[in-house]
């Protein structure tokens, strides 16, 4: 399951970072999502893979049954899904007010605006 | 989107998923659900309710504007944070409360609940500011 | 004061709420915008003077124990960047309420302002990997927002490639996280390093700690990674970039110190080799690329990328004197630039341009201001008996203990360089009289005006105060560096106890 796993976060990279390197801002939106998600799964793979039940002990019990799963992995990666959909719907806004502002989605046509 | 059922279809459908938001929102303590996606479920209500009718109608319908919902939310969450302050114990310690009920019984308040409330307002109010922005620039 | 560690969080979310609630009124906003820095700066002498002898302030957040749950953890480090962000939030406070213009007043600079404030300190303070990581990326957003408020063409370009590399940085940070914990189980920054320490070594953590290398280097403006700063930084008015110039890229350092001196020290020779060659070809490609400038913020803005130089090469060096310098010129850095960038904009209040080939003889009409930047740039510069040359000299010194000697060359010939960009925006904007005489733009009364350079007025006496104090400066300096060598203090504090 890790080496799927590990094939996967590669191709979300891979495809991330060719995203961020086009020159279209939806498309470089698209390519850093691409990457966070990446970095999540490589939370949750590296977190370790595990089949168990909710590290919830019930009333009464000294110790786990059977090995619960790690739940620390999947608040990380909750939050850090928090934090992206933030960030991706201000950069969306961003890029909403840009493309209005100068009428053009090229990120080489933003260059001019610097000088 | 002026489809004549998708607006009544709306109508019917915004009481329930207020309702069920604070379901969630109450489940969260124990069970899957919080403040997090209950916010979010309440937040879809109400985008739900700008997509089919309009952005100033659904403005209208939460009565207050966003940002002071966002503001409100993040006080209560800070300020559940403070009752540990007359215990001697750090920032944000669960601190709890045990009410008597009139019909007999108990009810188990704790600021996790109100860190809960506060949660679930921000996202309501974070959500509906993107939404009714993003909505009236057009 | 039992909640002391938390309070520089959450004084500031206080005040931010309350300026959102009193959205509609400026002035009130202006006032508690006003009182949270005043707060923000008595908090964070209150907890200098718990920390000064060394103690380590921990709160358990929550009462969960360290390492189960977040951790908060001052030590003398983490307490004199809380000073200075106290210091410069009272500043910066003070100058925006004058200088900044009321569309951007009223969009909700204030409460952005604060909650920046929020995760700059909590960066500060926290103990807890991914909890720096979630501080990183609140005061990201907020800064996102403060750089692209207003909507200027200029502005909005710059605020894309600001926000592209940060979040790429933030990315790379992630999964740094993500295969630190796989290797460790934790993320509990005390507990990391008790476990580097107990042997888990080898090559996958030095690759982890490259990938950090980068994501703070990223954060903090290390070449090759500083592009996007130059880019963005001269956009937004002058006190945002004031505030982001002296806070922002010191965070990514300050965590890049936190956690080379904490965790990843156990490769130095490779690591911390890697991070002084960084260190050389930042300062020297900063002030290069100031040199072709002849715009007053953007040669300020890419002096940013050589002090940053100099900061680091004192954690490449890597001994207790370089450290030493580290801390010392973090503190100078902070306040000098903040300085510049706020007489920066005083200058663009009263003239209208930041170019150097438009403006001319300021010194004949402000003489106040004049001295007050003088001051300030050959602080900057270096020169004795000002700050500057306390905090260079000492991470030199610390270079030549080392017998490395490109580096010490490198900062020698850097220092001279800037020195050659201070004398040219003074000898352009302040000397020479102007090309053609610019109107006054500003309708400020004599009274108000010396409100609105009081800021200044106070970095530059703390300036020359750092310079001729610079014994008990200096001391603290050292003993902040020898609590970083020697992290067992820092671990026993967390892991043992608290509250």
């Amino acid at each position: 399951m890790e080496v799927v796993l590990a094939i996967v976060i590669g191709v979300l990279y891979a495809g991330g970072v060719y995203l961020m390197m086009r020159r279209n801002l939806i498309q470089l939106i698209i390519g850093l999502g691409l990457l966070s998600h990446g970095a999540n799964l490589l939370i949750f793979t590296a977190g370790g893979l595990r089949q168990g039940g909710a590290p919830i002990l019930a009333e009464g019990e000294k110790a786990f049954a059977t090995t619960p799963a790690d739940p620390l992995p999947q608040a990380l990666i909750l939050t850090a899904i928090v934090i992206s959909f933030a960030v991706t719907a201000f950069a969306l806004v961003l890029f909403l007010r840009t493309y209005k502002t100068v009428g053009t989605d090229d990120v080489d046509d933003l260059k001019e605006m610097q000088k | 989107m002026t489809s004549i059922i998708f607006r009544t279809a709306t109508r019917y459908m915004f009481p329930p998923l207020l309702v069920f938001s604070v379901y969630v929102l109450l489940r969260g303590h124990h069970y899957p659900g919080g403040g997090f996606v209950g916010g979010l479920f309440a937040g879809s209500a109400f985008a739900l309710y700008a997509l089919a009718f309009s952005v100033a109608d659904a403005r209208k319908v939460l009565r207050a504007d966003p940002r002071d919902v966002t503001a409100v939310g993040l006080a209560l969450a800070l300020l559940s944070g403070i009752p540990p302050l007359f215990s001697k114990e750090a920032f944000l310690t669960g601190t709890w409360w045990t009410l008597p009920l009139p019909a007999g019984g108990t009810l188990d308040i704790g600021t996790p609940l109100f860190f809960d409330i506060g949660v679930y307002f921000v996202v309501l109010g974070v959500l509906l500011t993107l939404v009714f922005t993003l909505g009236e620039e057009e | 004061m039992i909640f002391l560690p938390v309070l520089p969080i959450i004084i500031p979310l206080a005040g931010a709420v309350l300026c959102m609630l009193a959205r509609r009124n400026i002035a009130v906003q202006k006032g508690l915008a006003l009182i949270t820095s005043v707060f923000i700066l008595l908090t964070s002498l209150a907890i200098f003077a718990q920390t000064k002898d060394g103690t380590i302030a921990v709160m358990n957040v929550g009462s969960w124990q360290a390492p189960y749950g977040i951790t908060l953890a001052i030590d003398m480090l983490s307490s004199v960047m809380l000073l200075l962000v106290g210091v410069l939030s009272v500043g910066v406070s003070v100058y925006a309420c004058f200088d900044l213009d009321v569309t951007r007043m009223k969009f909700g600079f204030f409460p952005l302002m604060l909650i920046l404030l929020m995760g700059v300190n909590g960066a500060f303070v926290t103990g807890d990997l991914f909890n720096l990581y979630v501080w990183f990326e609140v005061l990201l957003t907020a800064s996102f927002i403060l750089l692209a408020l207003g909507g200027e063409r200029a502005q909005l370009a710059g605020s894309i490639k600001y926000v592209t590399l940060n979040l790429l940085s933030s990315a790379l940070f992630l999964a740094g996280i993500g295969i630190l914990y796989g290797m460790a189980g934790t993320l509990n920054l005390a507990e990391l390093a008790h476990l580097v320490k107990d042997g888990a070594r080898g090559d996958l953590l030095t690759m982890v700690a490259v990938m950090f290398m980068m994501a703070f280097g990223i954060k903090a403006g290390m070449f090759p990674l500083y592009f996007w700063l130059p880019a963005s930084y001269p956009t937004p008015p002058a006190a945002v970039t004031a505030l982001f110039s002296g806070l922002l890229t010191k965070v990514g350092v300050y965590s890049m110190i936190r956690m080379f001196t904490l965790v990843f020290d156990t490769d130095p020779a490779f690591l911390h080799g890697l991070i002084l060659v960084g260190a050389g070809l930042t300062m020297v490609s900063g002030v290069l690329a100031a040199a072709a400038q002849y715009e007053m913020r953007k040669i300020l803005a890419v002096h940013i990328v050589s002090q940053i130089g100099y900061i680091v090469m004192g954690l490449g060096l890597f001994t207790e004197l370089a450290l030493t310098g580290t801390i010392f010129y973090l503190i100078h850095v902070i306040i000098v630039k903040t300085n510049l960038f706020l007489i920066a904009g005083a200058v663009n209040r009263l003239k209208g341009s930041y170019d150097l080939h438009k403006l001319g003889g300021l010194y004949k009409e402000k003489p106040g201001l004049s001295i007050l930047f003088i001051i300030s740039a050959m602080s900057l510069a270096g020169v004795p008996p000002l700050s500057g040359f306390f905090a260079k000299f000492t991470l030199i010194l610390a270079g030549l203990r080392t017998e490395s000697w490109l580096i010490v060359a490198t900062a020698l010939g850097v220092s001279l360089l800037t020195l050659y960009s201070m004398t040219k925006i003074w000898a352009y904007a302040f000397w020479k009289p102007a090309a053609e005489p610019l109107p006054d733009l500003n309708p400020m009364p004599k009274s108000k005006w010396f409100i609105f350079l009081l800021p200044m007025i106070g970095f530059t006496v703390i300036t020359i105060a750092l310079g001729v104090f610079a014994g008990p400066v200096f001391d603290y300096a050292a003993d902040a560096a020898a609590q970083l060598m020697n992290p067992q203090g820092y671990i026993d504090a967390v892991l043992g106890g608290g509250m």
